[in-house]
């Protein structure tokens, strides 16, 4: 189509634009850019200096900082690569906004949640945000805890693999924990069913079940493999 | 009318309250224009530059309230710096030594210092309302002295400013004999609030109708406040984090369910979602609910908390609501008449919140939406063209496309067609704010059918002159142009000088307009300042005789009938 055949000219950049109006500027640079390329009619001879003054911007992050200056307007400089977040006022959200949402997203720098294990003596405590996805989780909770687990096959294995269904399948025969968590609404979930980004925001609480406890948890597991399957 | 006694002519004037009608009146004759003058109460200043306040002063002896608005629109978004002007002090000095009977001062986009408050507070025995907009300089010492001195304070309403919060205990200086508070909004400061004076305030303020907290205001002392003040009509919540003490919860429920006048629900500044059913039985009542600060807010909670709101008719939310969540929207707040749909994430992280389908679905849903204010990631001419036709009542119409330039991102083409359906139908379109990729066709539209717009901001938009020449020769009506970033030069600026006479103001930055166009509208027109904005000593301007190249960054220019200013700092060049 049309458009993904522009979309494209734009990323490899194929247009023969003006050196002011190039590269990683999404910005107007390409402005005229990506329909006149396929035309081949680039607006060489055509008020290069209209190129020049809309293609710069200033690359400065937004802060609200007093003293942002604007870098001069040198089209032989090369552009650093500039994306919407670093024009000056754009996009045009009042600063005082700004400074709320930035401040109200910052406050989520850690994520500690208390973790406990059924039958260990004391509690321990984790910062989910350190974490990318299930198996690091998993990893660090059973490194955590191996000095407690008890499982058929030792150490290592004595921790449930989050993202290994089969293991869970064979739950209640064994000793071997079941994670679980209790998230905002207060429910106690099984590990492991929503997308990693939405389990860290909504994770309060985290619970190594023993095996035979988690009878009630693992059926639903159960039920889900065999759906798959 | 002529054969009534002034008096009657008086009386008649009194039920005119519009600026604009009563700048009319004063118009039709002599005999008019003085009663006009005597009995003229509010007077509202668009631009405090335009006028001073002696000429005010010498105009409308009589006055009561008074509105100014100092610096440009874009300042809003860092394009101004911070000292460049809009200072409330002369203003209040004037009045002060004028011995005026002062009683309410609206102010935004000002400077506004502790020595200002401090002298406005002293200075007018009835004055009763303060409210301040994105104003700046100043911090809660000056809060202290009006809640110290104003003994008729009826109004306190901070909306948005930055205020250097010194932790004080300015809330502590109301006075035992302050009972007369309706609004009391300090949603910014950003310090510990004093939470027994705060309630002890509103305790003793049986017309308290407006309360907006800040973050400082945990949740078990908004359940206190509540019981004070149930005849609460607009609240602002400050921190809604979920307390363990359920009984806090449990309290608070039970002190919402007797706010049966609430009607208008704001902040949740940091919130635990599924808290929010504590106002599910209020919210069929609710007319206003802004979410745009309520970052965790969001999902399952907000569409349920929204579903219980019928009566909506303004709705400020965060983008995070979704395209889904527009849809429910859509179908269940049939009396919408204001949507305002924020950015979250504002560092083009490119998550697809909300796009074409949400702007459609409301436009279907709500036949009574007349302003919009709407950031998305992509639209399309052919939505644009539904939008129109499903709602040709929009008197607002602000679309913000988050990448500039963006087309149509199923055609590729310009959205020119798109708003140029939006002009042709909204036939009462005031505000238009442009975005996306444009050529200087849209203008072409703009000029041959807004003919009502006042205000409209171009960001990345036109090809040539002939763009910003369209508008300013079609819209009669136009007030305030802003533009940044768009390629119009000095042929487009000095085709029509007179027309600067009509508007407040012109803003033009990074465009393509030189020193020597500016210098030579300054001189065809003495009765309007030329500002050269210019922060970058690298670019100093100068008389070099290169001025016909010499790209001015930053111009604004304003009508005024006081001359140049005199207190522009040395980065602005007043020609």
């Amino acid at each position: 189509m049309m458009g993904t055949v522009e979309l494209n000219l734009r990323e490899t950049e194929l247009c023969l634009g003006l050196p002011g109006g190039d590269t990683a500027a999404p910005v107007t640079g390409n402005k005229r850019g990506f329909s006149e390329t396929v035309d081949l009619k680039l607006n060489l001879n055509n008020e290069p200096a209209n190129k020049e003054g809309c293609t710069t911007h200033d690359v400065v992050t937004n802060s609200v900082s007093k003293e942002k200056s604007s870098s001069p307007k040198d089209p032989a400089k090369p552009p650093a690569k500039i994306s919407r977040a670093q024009v000056v006022g754009w996009p045009p959200v009042r600063s005082y906004r700004k400074n709320v949402l930035v401040s109200s997203q910052k406050s989520e720098a850690a994520a500690f949640v208390k973790v406990s294990m059924d039958g260990a003596p004391y509690l321990r405590k984790v910062d989910l945000k350190m974490y990318k996805s299930y198996d690091e989780l998993s990893n660090a909770l059973s490194n955590m805890f191996s000095s407690f687990t008890m499982g058929k096959y030792g150490g290592e294995e004595g921790m449930i693999d989050f993202m290994n269904e089969r293991k869970l399948m064979d739950l209640v025969n064994s000793w071997d924990y079941v994670p679980s968590y209790e998230d905002k609404d207060g429910d106690w979930m099984l590990v492991g069913d929503v997308p990693w980004p939405m389990f860290v925001d909504t994770c309060k609480r985290l619970r190594l079940m023993k095996g035979s406890d988690a009878i009630g948890l693992a059926p639903r597991a159960m039920e889900k493999c065999k759906s798959r399957a | 009318m002529n054969y009534f006694p002034d008096e009657v002519i008086e009386h008649v004037f009194d039920f005119v309250t519009s600026q604009r009608d009563r700048n009319a009146i004063s118009l039709v004759c002599k005999s008019w224009y003085k009663i006009e003058r005597y009995s003229r109460q509010r007077v509202f200043i668009g631009n405090c530059y335009a006028i001073n306040p002696e000429r005010l002063l010498g105009r409308f002896p009589c006055l009561r309230s008074l509105t100014l608005k100092g610096k440009p629109h874009f300042a809003d978004f860092n394009l101004v710096p911070h000292e460049w002007g809009g200072f409330v002090q002369p203003w209040i000095e004037a009045l002060a030594r004028s011995r005026l009977g002062l009683e309410e001062l609206r102010l935004k986009r000002m400077v506004v210092t502790d020595v200002s408050l401090e002298l406005l507070s002293r200075s007018f025995p009835n004055f009763k309302s303060l409210v301040l907009v994105s104003c700046e300089g100043f911090t809660t010492d000056g809060l202290a002295s009006i809640a110290a001195n104003c003994r008729h304070l009826r109004d306190l309403d901070l909306q948005e400013n930055e205020i250097d919060d010194h932790r004080g205990q300015w809330l502590s200086c109301f006075p035992d004999t302050c009972t007369t508070l309706v609004t009391l909004n300090f949603a910014c400061l950003e310090g510990e609030t004093n939470l027994v004076a705060l309630e002890r305030l509103v305790a003793r303020s049986p017309n308290l109708k407006s309360l907006k907290l800040n973050r400082a205001v945990p949740l078990d002392a908004l359940a206190r406040l509540m019981v004070c003040a149930p005849q609460i009509v607009d609240l602002g919540v400050g921190s809604y984090e979920n307390d363990p003490d359920s009984e806090s919860y449990l309290k608070l429920q039970a002190a919402i369910k007797k706010c049966t006048s609430l009607k208008r629900l704001s902040g949740f500044l940091e919130a635990s979602p599924h808290c929010l059913s504590a106002f599910h039985p209020i919210c069929h009542n609710l007319t206003s609910l802004n979410l745009s600060y309520a970052a965790e807010i969001h999902g399952s909670h907000l569409i349920k908390l929204i579903q219980h709101c019928k009566k909506l008719q303004r709705l400020w939310i965060l983008d995070s609501i979704g395209d889904k969540g527009l849809a429910v929207v859509a179908s269940t707040c049939k009396e919408l008449q204001e949507l305002r749909v924020f950015p979250t994430d504002l560092l083009g992280g490119g998550n697809t919140a909300v796009t074409e389908d949400g702007l459609v679905a409301i436009s279907a849903g709500c036949p009574k939406l007349h302003s919009i204010l709407y950031f998305c990631q992509q639209m399309t001419n052919a939505a644009l063209i539904t939008v129109a036709k499903n709602c040709p009542n929009f008197i607002r119409f602000r679309l913000c496309i988050l990448e500039p330039n963006k087309p149509d991102h199923v055609t590729s083409q310009p959205l020119d067609e798109g708003f140029g359906a939006i002009v042709q139908a909204c036939k009462n379109l005031r505000r238009l704010s442009l975005s996306g990729l444009l050529t200087d066709q849209v203008f072409q539209y703009i000029g041959m059918y807004a003919t009502q717009l006042e205000m409209l901001s171009i960001a990345f938009a036109g090809d040539t002159d002939k763009g910003m020449l369209y508008v300013l020769n079609g819209c009669k009506k136009m007030r305030k142009l802003e533009i940044r970033d768009s390629p119009f030069g000095d042929t487009a600026l000095l085709a029509d000088v007179n027309k600067y006479q009509t508007m407040r103001s012109l803003w033009m930055s990074s465009c393509e307009v030189t020193l020597g166009g500016c210098k030579r509208l300054a001189q065809k027109a003495p009765w309007l300042n030329v500002e050269i904005i210019n922060e970058n000593d690298n670019n100093r301007m100068e008389e070099n005789g290169h001025e016909g190249r010499q790209k001015v960054d930053k111009l604004y220019l304003y009508r005024t009938v006081v001359g140049t200013r005199t207190d522009a700092p040395p980065f602005v060049w007043i020609l």
